[in-house]
């Protein structure tokens, strides 16, 4: 059975799932129901100084019958009391030594910090993660996203915290900035000892179009917020990846957005992560998903023979290139398997007026000199079915499946992406020539130009 | 006694049925696994007699954590693939879905179960406890005994089921519906069983090869799995040459006899208003007899049978009469050609009718098997010939005899029968335990 546990920058942990800082964190007993149901580690909910929330706070982005494939809010941080929080800190430590309880913070002067990060240590906890990515409500306070995006005030105050504390810290970036890079540096030029990512993403979620007031709506407006859940995985799996492959940023690295199931799980810590945060998907089902993250997490690794969730995190690094290093030489062609096929002809339609015109349907003729395989076969189907047809039969379909012109086909994966039905569509490899060619060769070698001239090539 | 050489016959009836609900590719899977809501506290759970985690399950179809998913539903009902296509949904897990409440069509959930085995089911999914040295003997081979053994080998014990057929399965082998479960199919779950360390001897016959006593002597505990006697063929007038049958026998000719042929049949007609009944009336339905009747001494609001498999097999062109029972069977040549039904009421609701039938399929009910029961010392049964047995613990009046399945319940479902056997595992090794 491979070892799920981590040391993430000195906080252990018995798995590499870690509830993020939110609603889910709000409670001791919460956090210790999230516990029982296997979670290894909690970022409680953003401690600070005392705030009120609104109502309602949350919006959502359903797709089709599926909700909440994209959530906003425009909560702020804890408003309970600090001295409930810390009681109840200390009591989940004490009665879950192995698991990792951290404490996400969000203050203002060296005071303030000194003072509460005295009193995090005296509970025990794992450590901190400073909130430096609330893109609303705390970033007009000089806190949160305000810090995340100035590199300089945020190695500053990183400073202050270390010189402040033992314990592990944890800076929390905010994703609304032009390069990632930058604010990941300057935590690490501050002495921070880790760095987690994604906060939320500033959004407006949707306009009641009745009303024309944008939700979620307070009274008679709304505010921009925060979004996550699945929607925004993409997003933070890049950033993950980018600040992993630097080659001047070394923490380890919380991978935090859209994460819901083991295999999510397994993509961030494959680009680099060393432990996962959730807060969406657990927001919408409960702390029971943990399970089967853990399960499949672990049916992974073994399939894979890797003996610890260690050996995973990076693994898809080398994978993960700029574009100028790709192979031109690579080429794939659509092909569509006639078994299969349902005659929906929705890749016709993507290709035609989305893609490079080399779907057809059946009946039409292939260009003089052009590979299409499928094209005569089509043709001569569509025709006798359409025969068929005519001449009275009700037993026999018109011939639906449509052809692909190879040699127009510049394998952009679009027909493969909408096709309904799985395994219908196969991009087939068709190598331009054998060996590997990349627009960075091209240019150093004189055989392609950069307009303008590119420096780093 | 043959162990190994277990072989269903190529051709027979069987063979040429489709399945009613057949198996879902990954694509559909996917599609119906994100449909379910993932309810908390989910209604289908409690319908399931094994309790199934279902919407666990089903949740990890969709995040492709296949063998998760059949773990979760070995780990409540090891027979999960033969229940996944012979359930009756309809009235268990599917019928307390929320979508049915909503008016909505439910999850299917037995097309899903059946996706998640035949994808994932392995026997290294479940752990298996350090060997207790204990030995169990398991009489019968039918769902109740093998769910039983399976549990109690994953416990550590060793377990040998007898059965006095040559193939194993019970009635998954020779009574399910063949558009529901084939035989090759419960083969492979026997297969799946035996490779969680079960031993399974075929042709052996408790009471015959064996006796009771020497069973208790061999082994620390005994279950008895026996199931149902064979058809009764009460208040059928009597019977002077062919075409007249019990219904189990029948079918399971029509599973596994290659002899049973359907050609020149022309009039069936099946006495009966149960399961049974509505299953051999589509059975014959789809085999293509031009006229298929049933025929039950109550009214049809009365019928033990599910209302959807009636409507099932009103859609396949069954008939049905009700309040009548064949008074004569009428010859010729010593073969069954006609029936003369009279009315059950009184005063008769009609005049006697003469129907003409070459094929009288009687499915009125089993008997039991009160005699080889009871020469188990100290087990009883009660006046319907069901095993007495403590509900929970399913120890029967002998503290090392347990029991279930039908001959206990009397006839209900083979998720019942798994449910049972489980149970009775575990008080089995809660007996040897304590030593
Ligand atoms: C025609 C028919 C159709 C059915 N369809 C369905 C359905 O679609 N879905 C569903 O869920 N349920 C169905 N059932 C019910 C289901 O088959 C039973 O509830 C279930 O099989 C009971 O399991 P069991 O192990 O108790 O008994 P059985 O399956 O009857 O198994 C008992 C076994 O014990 C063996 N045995 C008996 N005496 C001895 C002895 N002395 N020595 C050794 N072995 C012995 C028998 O040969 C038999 O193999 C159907 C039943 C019938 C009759
Ligand atoms: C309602 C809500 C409240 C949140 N509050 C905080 C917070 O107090 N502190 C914080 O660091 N992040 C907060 N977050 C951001 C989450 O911790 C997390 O970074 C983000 O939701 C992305 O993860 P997800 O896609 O799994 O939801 C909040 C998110 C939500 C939805
Ligand atoms: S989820 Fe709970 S707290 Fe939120 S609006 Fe509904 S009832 Fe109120
Ligand atoms: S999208 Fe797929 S199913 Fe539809 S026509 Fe194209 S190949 Fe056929
Ligand atoms: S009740 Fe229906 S929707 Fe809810 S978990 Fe069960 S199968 Fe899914």
């Amino acid at each position: 059975m491979p070892d799920l546990s981590i040391d993430f920058a000195g906080i252990r942990s018995p798995n590499p799932f870690w509830l993020a800082s939110a609603p889910p964190t709000n409670s001791g007993d919460q956090i210790m129901r999230a516990f029982d149901a296997g979670w290894g580690g909690a970022v409680w909910k953003t401690l600070g100084t005392p705030i009120i929330n609104v109502s309602s706070r949350l919006g959502s982005v359903d797709l089709g019958d599926r909700r909440m494939m994209g959530l906003n809010n425009i909560e702020l941080i804890t408003d309970r009391p600090l001295d409930v929080n810390l009681r109840e800190i200390a009591e989940v430590k004490k009665k879950y030594p192995h698991h990792a309880v951290i404490v996400s913070l969000m203050f203002d002067t060296p005071e303030e910090w000194a003072d509460i990060l005295k009193r995090c240590e005296d509970t025990g906890c794992d450590g901190v993660e400073l909130n430096f990515g609330c893109p609303h409500g705390m970033c007009e306070r000089g806190m949160g996203s305000a810090v995340g995006q100035e590199p300089k005030v945020l190695t500053e105050l990183v400073k202050w915290v270390m010189d402040s504390t033992t314990l592990p810290v944890i800076a929390k970036l905010t994703p609304n900035v032009s390069e990632i890079v930058d604010p990941a540096l300057a935590a690490q030029a501050g002495g921070a000892h880790a760095v987690s990512l994604i906060n939320t993403i500033k959004s407006v979620v949707g306009v009641d179009l009745d009303r024309l007031v944008p939700v979620p709506r307070v009274n008679d407006a709304s505010s921009h917020g925060g979004y996550c859940g699945p929607a925004v995985k993409p997003i933070a799996l890049r950033m993950v990846a980018e600040l992993f492959r630097q080659p001047d940023f070394s923490l380890p690295i919380s991978g935090i957005g859209g994460i819901s199931s083991w295999r999510d799980a397994a993509e961030f810590i494959a680009l680099g992560a060393g432990s996962v945060q959730v807060c969406t998907a657990v927001m919408h089902h409960g702390y029971r998903i943990v399970e089967d993250m853990i399960e499949g997490l672990d049916e992974y690794l073994v399939s894979k023979n890797m003996s610890s969730v260690q050996e995973l995190v990076g693994a898809a690094n080398a994978g993960f290139r700029e574009w100028g290093e790709l192979d031109l030489n690579y080429h794939v062609v659509a092909k569509i398997d006639e078994a299969k096929c349902i005659g929906c002809n929705l890749c016709h339609v993507a290709c035609w007026d989305g893609a490079h015109q080399c779907i057809h349907m059946p009946g039409t003729a292939a260009i003089e000199g052009h590979v299409a395989p499928m094209a005569a076969t089509a043709k001569k189907r569509a025709f006798e079915a359409a025969s068929l047809i005519a001449s009275g039969r009700t037993d026999v379909e018109p011939y639906r499946v449509p052809w692909v012109d190879e040699t127009e086909c510049v394998g952009c994966n679009l027909c493969w992406l909408v096709c309904p039905v799985s395994g219908c569509i196969e991009m087939v490899e068709q190598r331009r020539a054998p060996e590997t060619d990349t627009w960075n060769d091209r240019v150093r070698e004189g055989r392609d130009f950069v307009p303008g001239g590119l420096k780093d090539i | 006694m043959a162990e190994r050489d277990w072989k269903v016959p190529a051709k027979r009836l069987e063979a040429g049925f489709e399945d009613k609900k057949p198996a879902f590719d990954a694509g559909e899977a996917l599609t119906e696994a994100s449909r379910c809501l993932y309810c908390y506290d989910a209604p289908c759970i409690p319908a399931c007699p094994t309790a199934i985690d279902i919407p666990t399950f089903i949740r990890k179809i969709g995040t492709d954590n296949l063998r998760g998913s059949a773990r979760t539903i070995l780990e409540s009902n090891l027979l999960g693939r033969s229940c996944s296509q012979v359930c009756p949904v309809e009235v268990l897990c599917e019928g307390a879905c929320v979508y049915t409440g909503w008016g909505r069509k439910p999850i299917e959930i037995g097309r899903l179960q059946r996706f998640a085995m035949e994808s994932a089911q392995s026997p290294d999914l479940l752990p298996r406890q350090p060997a207790t040295g204990h030995k169990i003997a398991l009489v019968g081979a039918g769902p109740a005994s093998l769910a039983c053994a399976g549990t109690l080998v994953q416990m550590g014990h060793e377990a040998v089921v007898f059965e006095r057929d040559a193939l194993p399965g019970g009635l998954n082998m020779t009574g399910v519906a063949p558009y529901k479960f084939r035989a090759e199919s419960t083969l492979a779950e026997v297969e799946f069983i035996r490779s969680l360390g079960v031993e399974i001897r075929t042709g052996v016959e408790i009471g015959r090869d064996f006796t009771a006593e020497q069973l208790l002597e061999d082994y620390d505990a005994v279950f008895l799995g026996v199931g149902l006697g064979s058809d009764s063929l009460r208040g059928i007038p009597a019977i002077e040459g062919t075409g007249v049958i019990g219904a189990v026998q029948w079918i399971r000719g029509m599973k596994l006899d290659p002899a049973t042929s359907v050609d020149g049949v022309g009039h069936a007609i099946v006495v009966g208003g149960g399961n049974t009944a509505l299953d051999v009336v589509q059975e014959l339905a789809t085999l293509g007899v031009p006229s298929v009747h049933m025929v039950y001494r109550r009214g049809l609001a009365d019928m033990s049978g599910y209302a959807h498999e009636f409507k099932n097999a009103r859609n396949v062109g069954v008939r049905a009469v009700e309040h009548a029972t064949p008074a004569k069977l009428e010859w010729r040549d010593g073969r069954l050609v006609g029936v003369s039904l009279e009315s059950t009421q009184s005063p008769a609701s009609f005049e006697s009718r003469d129907m003409p039938c070459d094929l009288l399929v009687v499915a009125t009910g089993q008997g039991r098997l009160r005699d080889l029961v009871e020469q188990f010392p100290q087990v009883e049964c009660d006046q319907s010939g069901r095993v007495v047995a403590e509900p929970e613990s399913l120890v029967t009046g002998n503290p090392r005899v347990f029991t279930g399945g039908d001959c206990y319940n009397g006839g209900k479902e083979v998720v019942n029968a798994a449910a049972e056997g489980q149970r009775a595992a575990r008080a089995i090794d809660e007996l040897l335990r304590q030593g």
